[in-house]
C-alpha cells in the first residue's frame, strides 16, 4: 500500500537476524560490544583494501545468514550496494555466495534502500527471504574518493571518517524479530554544496526532505517515535538538519533525534573530526547497537533515515554540486506489532 | 566558495549556504598557521643540522651539502610515509609537512604504496605520479617562465 511516498507494508516482513562487522578504528569506538565480529587489523588478512572490503560483506552475510539458522540456499534474493566503483565488493560478495543478487548503489544510503527493496519483495510475496547487506571501508574510499591514504593532507573540522565496517539482515515473511512497517523513500536534493569534505551539510536537507514525507504521509507527530537516526550526518550536518526541522515545526523531544555518525566514535578521542560516514556506517549502528537495544526492549519504534551524497570523484572534480538522497524506513519491536 | 560560483546558485540555495555557515567550524587558521611554522621550521633545522653534518665530517661545502641533504630528508619521510606516520603529523602541521622536500616525497611514495595492488607497471609506475604531477608539470612550467623573464630583463633591458 502507498501512501504519498510511503510505502506502508500491510504483512509486516520480520527481520529474522542481523549483523554488524567492523574494523579496528570502530572496535575502540563506544559500540564496540554491539558488533559479531570486529577485525583487528584493516587489511583483514587481505592484499588490498578492496578485497579486505569484501571480505567484510561477506563476515556480515554469513553472521546474519548464520544466527538466523538458515543455510545460504534458504534465502532467494541478495540485494547489496557499496560505494565502491562498480559496487564490486557486493557484486564479489554475491559471487561468493550464489545466491540470486539485485546491485543497489544509493552511496551511505544504501542500507536502508536495501531493506526497504527486501521488504517490498517481502510484503509483495515474491520472495520468502531475502538478505540485504551494504559495507564500506575507509582506506579503500580515501583511495577513490579522495587521497591516497598515507598522503599527507590537512582536512577540514567539515570532514567525516568513512566507517570500515558491514551489515547485513535477513528480512522474512514469517518468524520471530523486528517488524518492517513503513518506508519512505527519498527525492534527489541538491542545495548546491560541492565541498566533499562537508557532504553533513550536503545531506542534511535530503534528511529533513525525508523525515518530513513520512511524518506527513503517516500523520505521525515527532513523539510517536522512540528513535529516529539519520544516517551519517556528523555535526554539522545533524545540527542543521535539527534546526531545519524545527523551523519547519518538527520538534523532536529531547534524547529522541540522533545521528548514527555520531554514535559509533568516541568524538572525543578519536580523530574522526564531524563524525563517521560511509554506507557501513548507518548499517553498523542500525543493524547492530539500535537492534539490539529494541531487543531488549529500550526501544519499541524507530525511524531509520540513511542519508547518501551521490557524488564522484570526478563530478567533483567537473565542479558539480553533490546531489543527496535518503531512505527512511520505520521498524517495530514485534511486542508494538 | 567565490561569488562567481555563488551567482548560479537559486535563491534557495543561497539561502541554505548561509543558513548551514553559521553552523560550519571554521578551519583553525591561526593555529595552523603556527603549527605550520613549528613543524615546517623544525623540518628545516633538522635539514641545516644534516647539512652541517654532511659540511663537518663528509667535507662537502656549503653548495655540494644541498643535493645528500635533500636526498637524507626525502629517505626519512618516505620512512615515515611507509611507516603510516606521515599523514598523522600531516593532519596537524598542514602546510609545514607540505611545502617541504618531504611533502613531495610524501606525495609520491604514497601514492605508490596506495597502487602497490594493482601491479608494479600500471600500479605503482602509473599511478606514483598522480599527485606529484602537477608539481612537476607547474614546477617546469614556471622555471621556464621565470628563465623567459630573466632573459628579457637581463638582454634586452640590460639588467639591474
Amino acid at each position: 500500500m502507498i501512501q504519498g511516498r510511503t510505502w506502508i507494508f500491510k504483512n509486516k516482513p520480520t527481520i529474522i537476524s542481523s549483523s554488524a562487522v567492523g574494523g579496528p578504528f570502530e572496535a575502540q569506538g563506544p559500540l564496540a560490544h554491539d558488533f559479531d565480529l570486529l577485525h583487528g587489523d584493516l587489511w583483514i588478512g587481505q592484499d588490498s583494501f578492496e578485497k579486505a572490503e569484501k571480505k567484510l560483506q561477506e563476515d556480515a552475510c554469513e553472521q546474519a545468514i548464520h544466527k538466523a539458522d538458515l543455510q545460504k540456499e534458504d534465502i532467494q534474493f541478495f540485494l547489496s550496494g557499496d560505494l565502491m566503483n562498480q559496487v564490486i565488493s557486493s557484486s564479489f560478495t554475491a559471487r561468493t555466495l550464489g545466491i540470486p543478487f539485485l546491485g543497489i548503489f544509493g552511496a551511505c544510503s544504501t542500507s536502508m534502500e536495501g531493506l526497504a527493496l527486501g521488504s517490498l519483495l517481502i510484503d509483495g510475496g515474491y520472495a520468502k527471504r531475502v538478505l540485504a547487506a551494504t559495507s564500506s571501508h575507509n582506506a579503500a574510499a580515501e583511495k577513490q574518493y579522495r587521497y591516497p591514504t598515507e598522503y599527507g593532507s590537512q582536512k577540514p573540522p567539515t570532514a567525516q571518517w568513512t566507517v570500515t565496517g558491514a551489515g547485513a539482515v535477513v528480512i522474512a515473511d514469517e518468524g520471530t524479530g523486528l517488524k518492517v512497517t513503513a518506508a519512505t523513500i527519498g527525492r534527489v536534493i541538491d542545495m548546491g554544496i560541492s565541498d566533499p569534505f562537508n557532504m553533513g551539510a550536503a545531506m542534511a536537507p535530503a534528511a529533513v526532505d525525508t523525515i518530513q514525507t513520512h511524518f506527513r504521509d503517516l500523520h505521525l507527530s515527532a513523539s510517536d517515535y522512540d528513535l529516529v537516526v539519520t544516517g551519517d550526518l556528523g555535526r554539522v550536518g545533524f545540527q542543521t538538519a535539527n534546526d531545519l526541522l524545527e523551523k519547519q515545526g518538527l520538534r523532536f523531544p529531547k534524547g529522541r533525534f540522533y545521528d548514527c555518525g555520531l554514535m559509533i566514535y568516541n568524538l572525543d578521542e578519536q580523530p574522526v573530526l564531524s563524525g563517521g560516514s560511509g554506507a557501513g556506517c548507518s548499517a553498523c549502528v542500525t543493524f547492530g547497537h539500535i537492534f539490539n537495544r529494541m531487543r531488549k526492549g529500550e526501544l519499541r519504534k524507530i525511524l531509520v533515515v540513511a542519508t547518501g551524497a551521490l557524488l564522484s570523484p570526478i563530478s567533483y572534480q567537473q565542479k558539480e554540486s553533490i546531489p543527496c538522497i535518503a531512505h527512511a524506513v520505520a521498524i517495530e519491536s514485534e511486542e508494538g506489532a | 566558495m567565490s561569488d562567481k560560483k555563488k551567482k548560479k546558485l537559486t535563491p534557495i540555495q543561497q539561502q541554505y549556504q548561509d543558513f548551514v555557515q553559521k553552523r560550519e567550524p571554521k578551519r583553525p587558521v591561526i593555529k595552523n598557521c603556527i603549527y605550520a611554522f613549528l613543524v615546517g621550521g623544525t623540518i628545516c633545522l633538522i635539514g641545516q643540522a644534516i647539512s652541517a653534518f654532511y659540511i663537518h665530517f663528509f667535507h662537502f661545502d656549503e653548495k655540494s651539502a644541498g643535493d645528500p641533504t635533500v636526498a637524507t630528508l626525502v629517505f626519512i619521510s618516505v620512512l615515515m610515509t611507509g611507516l603510516g606516520v606521515y599523514d598523522h603529523i600531516a593532519q596537524k602541521a598542514g602546510a609545514g609537512t607540505i611545502i617541504p622536500v618531504t611533502g613531495f616525497a610524501n606525495a609520491m611514495a604514497s601514492a605508490a604504496i596506495e597502487h602497490r595492488c594493482e601491479g608494479y607497471v600500471l600500479g605503482v609506475g602509473g599511478n606514483m605520479f598522480k599527485l606529484a604531477g602537477s608539481v612537476i608539470v607547474f614546477g617546469v612550467f614556471s622555471a621556464f617562465v621565470i628563465a623567459l623573464v630573466k632573459v628579457i630583463v637581463t638582454k634586452y633591458l640590460g639588467g639591474f
